[in-house]
């Protein structure tokens, strides 16, 4: 593809760099990743993939930008407090890149629409703040045939992993089976989180979609990278396909989208971190 | 056997706050026993009762997943580190 001047001087240390080049570039440009969440994960993850020029971004939240977003939530400002954070995210990526095309889903997602939506996408990044989406987002990426990009975090701890099922390599639900139930989960009393922390995962989010999207160096499919803040560690583990996974495994049970109930109540309809 | 045990922070509650603790046993359903001896409580968020694991909470000895080796039976030796990996979703919107 010919790239403008802008672009050229735009995304100037990606074409010089020898594993990106032009050709590179030229793919990031062609690329459509649909992040789900514009909170604590999805805000540095959409600023990373826009300045990299990926071509089109689709943002899903249904919330509105609220002040205590704001410790974490770096694409939103002060002033669109009140704003949906689908619109600020949308308003601060154009100022950012205004070659990014970006489609905002005021919305929140479930199992009658979330297939149709990434439909148009090659990458799902998952910036969810709850489990119900969690696995509605592995199980939809799973049934499309697109790559995911996982992001968690809890306090001072985050996970980062690439589930690509439609490769060969594990889902989600070869990690973990099923979501925990009511009174399991830690309670949203006990959570809180550092908010520099959602730029580390956030981050690393938007490096492994890159990655995935540019075909270069090794991913995290197959493993799942656990950050502690505190020690400042990072583990890499294993993670296996499961012959016996209900969804991805030999004798699936799962035929279609389950739908599962929200297990914290305080966080019920929202969809990010 | 000694091996070192890995506490997520969701966990650490029971653990005092320690995010490292000792605990003993030939196998990982030994150490878990002498792990809740010292912090009661912990089995059940890690353990199903019938002792099974829970389906969203992983183990790791050193970097292999459990359930590919053999499961709570799992031999562990010296300086062996077990990490408990529970699913994490967020928490705070």
């Amino acid at each position: 593809m010919d790239f403008t001047e802008e672009q050229i001087e735009r995304y100037s240390r990606h074409i010089i760099l020898p594993d990106v080049g032009g050709k590179g570039q030229a793919k990031l440009l062609k690329s459509r990743v649909f992040v789900l969440g514009a909170g604590g994960l999805g805000s540095p993850a959409l600023l990373y993939l826009a300045a990299a020029g990926v071509g089109a971004i689709g943002v899903c939240d249904g919330d509105l930008v609220d002040l205590s977003n704001l410790q974490r939530q770096i694409i939103h400002n002060t002033g669109m407090v009140g704003t949906p954070k689908t619109l600020s995210a949308k308003k601060a990526i154009e100022e950012l890149n205004p070659g990014v095309k970006v489609t905002a889903y005021n919305e929140r997602l479930n199992a009658g629409n979330i297939r149709e939506v990434i439909r148009g996408y090659d990458i799902v990044l998952d910036g969810s703040d709850n489990f119900p989406t969690r696995f509605l987002a592995n199980d939809a990426s799973f049934f499309e045939k697109k790559t995911l990009v996982s992001g968690s975090m809890f306090r001072f701890e985050g996970q980062v992993s690439v589930f690509k099922p439609h490769q060969n390599y594990p889902c989600y639900r070869c990690l973990y089976p099923e979501p925990p139930p009511k009174g399991l989960a830690p309670s949203c009393q006990e959570a809180g989180v550092l908010g520099a922390l959602a730029g580390v995962i956030g981050v690393l989010q938007a490096v492994e979609a890159i990655k995935e999207i540019l075909n270069i160096g090794e991913g995290l499919s197959g493993y799942l990278l656990v950050f502690d803040a505190l020690k400042m560690s990072f583990k890499k583990l294993k993670i296996r396909k499961d012959p016996g996974c209900a969804l991805c495994g030999e004798n699936p049970s799962i035929k279609e989208l389950v739908t599962y109930e929200e297990v914290c109540e305080a966080t019920a309809g929202k969809c990010e971190s | 056997m000694a091996v070192k045990v890995r506490i997520p922070t969701p966990l650490r509650k029971l653990t005092g706050g320690s995010s490292e603790v000792f605990a003993e046993g030939v196998t990982v359903s030994e150490v878990l026993a002498d792990l809740e001896g010292k912090y009661p409580g912990i089995k059940e968020r890690i353990c199903e009762n019938d002792g099974a694991l829970r389906k969203f909470v992983n183990l790791y000895l050193n970097d292999e997943d459990i359930r590919f080796k053999e499961n709570m039976n799992t031999k562990v030796v010296d300086n062996d580190e077990l990490s408990i990996v529970p699913a994490i979703a967020g928490g705070i919107s």
